[in-house]
This record gives C-alpha cells, sequence and structure tokens, in this order.
C-alpha cells in the first residue's frame, strides 16, 4: 500500500499538469498583456510617485492633455485629451482644446478645470511633490511651489471654459509638449481626491482598486501588493474600440534572474530587463526575443572634484582617456551598449554632443606626469564607489586593471550597499563614484541640467557659472539651432573639465514574446498600451 | 494555570519592549534614509516628506510617539508605500507566510512520517536506504539549492508550473515542497527512529499476538507512542517556518511577510521594519509560551517549577 502511494504521487502530478496551458498562452488568446514591472510601485498617484515602474501602470490609467506616437522612436506629441492645440507667436502661450467625449472612469466628463486641479495640487507646497519641477515651466509655477506666492490664480494655468485649457510660461521651452508627457502633467479626478482627503494630501486610499478614477483606456482592477496589479479595459475611454488589450497584469519582480525564469516558463509576455549574463545567450540562440533599443540612458563615473588629487582637471582626463571604452563595450557588456565620450547620448533628435576627448593612453600618461604621477609614482590611495550589481563589478573591475596597466595607479573596489551608495555620494564620501542618468523627457536639458552649480542631482561638487550661464540663456532660447548650439558649448565645456567621465550609453534591454504586436522600441523605454495587441499563434 | 499563563504573559512585555528600542535606533543608524534615491528631492519636498512622516521631531519624541501609537495598535503609515499602513501590509502579508508555512508544514508532516514508518519497517535494507539517503539530502540541500533546482526540472523543462508568483493554487506547489523538504527530512529520521525503538516493545508483541493486522498494529499501536518526539519538535519548526519562509518567498518571488521584511531593510521603512520586527517577535514569543503551557498541561511537574 505504502508503495502505491509513492507511485501514485508523481502520476497525479503528471496527469494533472501534462497539458498545461501557460500564462501567455490563455493571455493571447484572450488579449491579456503579462508584463514584468521590475519592482512594486510607490503609489499610482501621479503626483506622488518617483519611478518607471510606477508610470507603466498609471501611463495605463490616467492620459495627459497630449499622448506618445507610438510608431516614433522620439514619441513625438499626438492629440490625447486635447485634440488640438495652438501656441502663441511668442511660444509662451498653448491653447488646449480637450476634446468633448473624454470622460472619466466614472462617467465624468474631462474638463479643463479638472486639470486646473491637478495643477494646483502638483505645485502645492504641502504636497511635497519630487517631480514639482517639472510644472516649473508655467509662469509662476516655481513660486506657487516654493510658497512665494499663495494665490494659484497668479499662476499660467486658466480654464477658459470646460473643454479650453490655457497655459502660460515663463519663457519658451521648445520641448514643452513632448515634457507635457511626463506623468506629473497628467490629471486627476478632482472629487475622487477630495472623497479621500485633503487636495494636498498624501498617501491617501484614492488609489486603491475600487477607489480609483482615471481617464486613461484602463481601469484599476486590482491591486497585490508585492504581487501584481491588474488593469481592465475601460469601456467610457473615448477611443475605447481601438483598444484591444482586455487586461494587462503587471508583476513586481525585483530580481532579473526571477524575471527571465518567468518568462521561459510563459508567464510573462515582456520583462522589464534582461539579466547580464542570460544576453549573449539570446543573442546567440534566440535573437529574435531579445530586444536591446535606443535609451537615453548615460553610464558614467563621477568625481569628488574637492578631493584631491581629483581636485586636479589633468587627473580627470587622464583616466578618461585610459579607458578603452570600445573594449569594454565588446567584452564585457556585449548588450548593445555604446562608447560614450559625451554625458548627452546622441539619439535626441538633431543635438549632436560635441566630442572633445578621445583614448589615448599616452597622452593620458603625459597628463599624469604632468600633474605630478610619472607612471602613477605617488598617486594617493583611492576608491571607486559602486552599488551590489553583476553589471557594475564587472566593468569596475575592468576599468580598474586599464587604470593599473595604463597608468600605474591603484584603485581599490568598494561595492556597498544600494542605500549606503546612495548616501555617500549624496554626502560625497567617495573619491571616484559610479552612476547613471535617464532622462525624463527628450532634450538635452533633460542631462544638461544635473550639472548645474549647486543642482540636487549634481553629486560632483563641480560648477561653473560659464555652464550655469550657457543653460539659463538656453532656457530662454526658442530657436531650436541657437539653443542646440548653446547646448553644445555648455556640453564641451562639462568635457573639458571633466568632473565625469562618460562610458557607455546604455540600451533598453528586454525580452519580448513574438506575440506581442505593437511594442515598439522608444527612446525613453515607453510602450502606449493602447495599440498594443497578441496574436494568437 | 492562569497563574502560570498571567507569568507568561507579563514576561513578553520587557521582551517586546527590549527589541522596538534595540531596532528602532539600530535602524536610523544604517546609512542611508527613507528618502535617498537616485534622483534627488528638492530641499523643499525632503522637509515636507520628513514633516509628513515626523522625522523633523527629535529621536526621543519619535520613539516616544511610536510607542504611543504601538499601545494603540496603530504600527504607523509606511514611507516607501505612501498610501498603505504598515497594518494593512501586515493584514495582506501575514496570511502569504502564513498559508505557505501550514501547507509546508503539513507537507513536512504526511511525506516525513510516510517515509520514517517504511523506511523502519525493514531497516537496513533498500526500502530504508533510499529514503533516508534521500533524506539525508533533504536535511543537507539548503532552499536556495533546492528551489531553483525545481523550478529548473518543472517549471522551465516540464513547463507543469509557473517559475514565480502566487496566482492560482498550483502556484503553491514548488515553494511548499522547497520550505517543507527539510522539515519532512527531519521527521523522517526522527519517526524512523522512535518506530525502530517502539516495534520491539512488548505492547506490540502482545497487539501481533492478538492476532491484529499489521497495519492496525502499525498505525495504531506503534506510530501512536513514536509519534510523540515528532509533535515536541512541532513546536520550534512551526515558529522556523514561519519565520524562516523569507529565503523560498524571494526565490518565487511570493507577497509574503518574509518578502516583505527583506524588502522593507533595503528600502529603509523604518515603521515596517519596526512593525515586522514587533509582529515576528510577537509571534515567536507567543509560540513559545503556548509550547509551554501546552506542556504544562501534558505535564504537572513542569507546573510546579514554574
Amino acid at each position: 500500500m505504502n508503495r502505491l502511494i509513492v507511485l501514485s504521487i508523481p502520476a497525479l502530478l503528471l496527469f494533472g499538469c501534462a497539458d498545461r496551458e501557460t500564462p501567455v498562452e490563455i493571455g493571447n488568446r484572450e488579449q491579456i498583456l503579462h508584463l514584468g514591472n521590475l519592482s512594486e510601485p510607490k503609489d499610482l498617484d501621479p503626483h506622488v510617485i518617483t519611478g518607471l515602474s510606477a508610470y507603466n501602470v498609471i501611463a495605463a490609467l490616467l492620459e495627459g492633455l497630449i499622448a506618445e506616437d507610438p510608431n516614433d522612436v522620439l514619441l513625438r506629441p499626438v492629440p490625447g485629451v486635447a485634440e488640438r492645440w495652438e501656441v502663441s507667436a511668442d511660444q509662451t502661450v498653448y491653447t488646449f482644446h480637450l476634446r468633448s467625449d473624454a470622460k472619466w472612469s466614472n462617467g465624468d466628463p474631462v474638463t479643463a478645470n479638472d486639470f486646473v486641479f491637478s495643477y494646483q495640487r502638483m505645485l502645492s507646497p504641502k504636497m511635497g511633490s519630487p517631480y514639482a519641477y517639472m510644472l516649473h515651466p508655467l509662469k509662476n509655477g516655481k513660486a506657487y511651489n516654493q510658497g512665494t506666492i499663495h494665490d494659484f490664480n497668479k499662476v499660467g494655468v486658466k480654464a477658459l471654459d470646460p473643454l479650453t485649457l490655457q497655459l502660460t510660461l515663463e519663457a519658451p521651452v521648445p520641448s514643452f509638449l513632448s515634457q507635457l508627457n511626463h506623468w506629473s502633467w497628467f490629471p486627476v479626478h478632482p472629487s475622487t481626491i477630495l472623497k479621500y482627503g485633503r487636495m494636498d494630501e498624501i498617501g491617501t486610499e484614492w488609489t486603491r482598486a475600487g477607489n480609483y478614477v482615471g481617464n486613461g483606456p484602463f481601469i484599476l482592477k486590482s491591486w497585490k501588493q508585492n504581487q501584481s496589479i491588474v488593469v481592465e479595459k475601460n469601456p467610457l475611454y473615448w477611443d475605447a474600440e481601438n483598444v484591444a488589450l482586455n487586461e494587462i497584469h503587471f508583476y513586481p519582480i525585483g530580481d532579473h534572474i526571477i524575471e527571465e525564469r518567468s518568462f521561459r516558463a510563459g508567464q510573462l509576455h515582456v520583462t522589464g530587463t534582461v539579466p547580464v549574463d542570460r544576453t549573449a545567450y539570446y543573442q546567440e540562440h534566440k535573437p529574435e526575443l531579445l530586444r536591446l533599443d535606443p535609451y537615453l540612458r548615460s553610464y558614467y563615473y563621477l568625481f569628488n572634484v574637492n578631493k584631491p588629487p581629483f581636485d586636479d582637471v589633468r587627473v580627470r582626463k587622464a583616466l578618461a582617456m585610459a579607458i578603452d571604452r570600445e573594449a569594454l563595450t565588446q567584452y564585457v557588456t556585449h548588450s548593445g551598449e555604446e562608447a560614450a565620450y559625451s554625458f548627452t547620448p546622441p539619439h535626441i533628435g538633431s543635438y549632436s554632443p560635441p566630442v572633445r576627448f578621445s583614448t589615448d593612453i599616452d597622452a593620458a600618461r603625459k597628463l599624469l606626469a604632468e600633474a605630478g604621477y610619472p607612471n602613477g609614482e605617488g598617486f594617493p590611495e583611492s576608491a571607486l564607489l559602486f552599488h551590489i550589481s553583476d553589471l557594475h563589478t564587472r566593468i569596475a573591475e575592468v576599468i580598474q586593471q586599464m587604470w593599473k596597466d595604463n597608468l600605474g595607479i591603484e584603485v581599490q573596489l568598494e561595492n556597498v550597499e544600494w542605500k549606503v551608495y546612495q548616501s555617500r555620494r549624496a554626502h560625497r564620501q567617495y573619491d571616484i563614484a559610479r552612476a547613471e542618468w535617464v532622462a525624463d523627457y527628450v532634450d538635452p536639458s533633460s542631462f544638461l541640467e544635473v550639472w548645474i552649480s549647486n543642482g540636487g542631482n549634481n553629486h560632483a561638487g563641480w560648477s561653473s557659472e560659464k555652464y550655469d550661464a550657457l543653460l539659463q540663456k538656453a532656457a530662454l532660447t526658442a530657436d531650436t539651432a541657437s539653443r542646440e548650439d548653446l547646448f553644445m558649448q555648455a556640453e564641451a565645456i562639462l568635457m573639458d573639465e571633466m568632473p565625469i567621465i562618460p562610458l557607455m550609453f546604455l540600451p533598453s534591454k528586454s525580452l519580448v514574446q513574438p506575440s506581442v504586436k505593437g511594442w515598439n522600441p522608444s527612446i525613453l523605454d515607453h510602450h502606449p498600451y493602447k495599440y498594443i495587441h497578441l496574436e494568437n499563434n | 494555570m492562569i497563574k502560570f499563563i498571567l507569568k507568561r504573559f507579563f514576561e513578553l512585555i520587557p521582551v517586546l519592549l527590549i527589541s522596538i528600542t534595540v531596532v528602532f535606533f539600530l535602524i536610523r543608524l544604517a546609512p542611508g534614509g527613507p528618502f535617498t534615491s537616485e534622483k534627488s528631492f528638492t530641499p523643499e519636498a525632503m522637509a515636507r516628506l520628513n514633516e509628513h512622516y515626523g522625522l523633523d521631531k527629535p529621536i526621543m519624541v519619535q520613539y516616544g510617539d511610536y510607542l504611543l501609537n504601538l499601545l494603540k495598535g496603530d504600527l504607523g503609515p509606511s514611507f516607501q508605500y505612501p498610501s498603505r499602513t504598515v497594518n494593512d501590509i501586515i493584514r495582506e502579508s501575514f496570511p502569504v507566510s502564513l498559508e505557505l508555512g501550514a501547507l509546508a508544514m503539513l507537507f513536512a508532516l504526511i511525506v516525513g512520517l510516510l517515509a520514517g514508518i517504511v523506511a523502519s519497517l525493514k531497516p537496513n535494507t533498500v526500502q530504508d536506504h533510499l529514503p533516508m539517503g534521500l533524506a539525508m539530502t533533504g536535511i543537507c540541500m539548503p532552499s536556495f539549492v533546492l528551489g531553483p533546482l525545481l523550478i529548473l526540472i518543472f517549471a522551465l523543462w516540464f513547463k507543469w508550473f509557473n517559475a514565480s508568483g502566487w496566482e492560482l493554487p498550483i502556484d503553491r506547489v514548488l515553494p511548499v515542497i522547497t520550505l517543507g523538504a527539510s522539515y519532512a527530512a527531519y521527521i523522517a529520521r526522527l519517526t524512523r527512529g522512535s518506530m525502530l525503538e517502539t516495534l520491539p516493545a512488548d505492547f506490540i508483541r502482545t497487539a501481533r499476538a492478538k492476532g491484529l493486522s499489521e497495519t492496525v498494529v502499525i498505525y495504531k499501536h506503534t506510530l501512536k507512542n513514536a509519534i510523540l518526539p515528532v509533535i515536541s519538535y512541532l513546536g520550534p519548526a512551526t515558529a522556523g517556518i514561519i519565520t524562516g519562509s523569507f529565503v523560498v518567498e524571494s526565490i518565487f518571488n511570493i507577497p509574503g511577510m518574509g518578502r516583505m521584511f527583506v524588502l522593507a531593510a533595503f528600502n529603509r521603512d523604518y515603521t515596517l521594519i519596526m512593525g515586522l520586527v514587533v509582529f515576528f517577535a510577537l509571534l515567536v514569543v507567543v509560540f513559545n509560551a503556548l509550547v509551554d503551557i501546552l506542556l504544562g498541561l501534558l505535564n504537572p511537574k513542569l507546573r510546579m517549577h514554574a
């Protein structure tokens, strides 16, 4: 009898599970998209969130004034809630005409006043919204946000009538329309916000499933923390007849290896990334599943420019010129990375970042000798700070060796936990630190503004009055060509002073099942869901 | 008896107070805070957040506030997930860990007892060596090896199960085996040992002499006595399985309390870490007290000494 029990267990399993349909197969049939979403969103409130994993969800739930062209890598603006708009001759007044059939998921019409409410909420000092600065181009936007003026009527947001919204800017911003696609410009439903708390209260329950009222192509069906977020098609969405998907399931799988396993087991249509070790395998064996698309993501090393010997520009340049970036991208990372000789990636429209240095080991040695360290002799003990990750460790080890072989200097590696790394970088407790920057919108300013003197993300402690002045001038320039010329001049200063070593531009990496159609490359890694459908093959 | 229970209850308070105090101050010593992030917050936004969560107050005031709220059963808001309170998070994640733990315990008991009995019936034959060899492997193999191995074979090769998640009933199978395996192995060895001690006993010979069937002899008479050491192992095993499931929860991406704990520590979510520490401490202390009370009930001698 015992043997019978022992034998029957595997037999049961065999019969029970043999012809199982995977979630992806079921999804293909029922138009349910399963997405790997890397981490659990903090919240689904566009005025609170800070990261891409939350954006990925609210992009399904909310729609801004304009939307993104899914067939354009640069995501050029197409009509969203606004069906058309006019721009004044001096490019400071934008008038948006909202479509009359745009509705909230509870049936209310989407009105210009909803946008006014949303922008007031975003800018209200009490919200402490981390991305409130995105609305600072609005006239008096910054002043209201910082609490120097208290009357929101003075801010450049006005509802001319229920379907006409006028935004007035402090100065022309050529990339303004594409900035409107950032989540910070998305509207929220006023009476829902007020039902669960004050206008400027964070962390109320309005973002829970059942409470959430949105105006996007999907509505929130369930949100199980750390497990999954499910959104379903919104029948009241103005363009609902062109939305193919019935549901999207988002899974917060932080471990890249587990995510890739889930993809292989047929649980995910698209992953959030690809583990470093698996890229080569897919390149060789299953290239049709691997997607390496251009992305506005710059990977670089940062100097603590106030600390000797890195206060000497010759030392910084020598270190930058002694790195063979081609070797790094071909043999170390080899998953579609591009060697970087500028901070700004080369894919932003017509902007071409200036190239001010190259890999030149002889010149690097000469510079180091001039700085007082011939053949690296007497070079102070230094360390390279980065946080635990396969990719960072590999890159750091190779660069450490390059510096040793090419310049004769020893740099220790300091591999620390994520928050420790962030805290030490912010407090400038490092010599050299790894860092990267992902753009918020498609414009060189999204990169170059990082290095403004005393900027919140300028962790190098570098400052240049000339650089600040050029960026300030660019911010007031409406003409694209002359604006880009100012950006080029600024970036040339950045590269000549080299507070950072550009290393490579990283692509967006994902695995995509062949049944997913309409998942097009885009430079911000955005994929408007209403244009996606699944093929049942 | 009531005196005994009351005594255990009052002993609980200093234990909890000490763990709360130690953790409260220790987590604040770790570099980085809940709002340190890749892109820096503006000073104004940072100030608002600190004000909102009371982090701008002196640390002793924060500590006092925390204790006062705790008395009211309020564990505070989560820093990482602003729209959820720590109470919400525990309410959602504890049942998951509990289900995983209970199923793993059940699996361990069924498999362990069966394997132990089977092995003890024909000692030192293949029927003994095979399950005991497997049990030894089960004890030695850590869950972070067993889990991925099971995923590789049953999820990726045979495609019988999902590789991660907690969506369908079938998603319970691999994590439950992974978590329960080492406990099953230990129970198997315990059962075999104690069966072998009981089988030669006089009352078993009597039972056989009475003409009872072998099944009745084994399952009714032998097992009833042989199972005692297994039962006393269940107390610590249950506490261990509930609190120690974080590795398995991480391997299978299960939304349980263990994984929540790990994430909270990485995110420096002070209130969530505190809340989980309090909850875990309470759980362990209560479980230990329950075992003591049970033993006290079973054994009057212990009650007298206590």
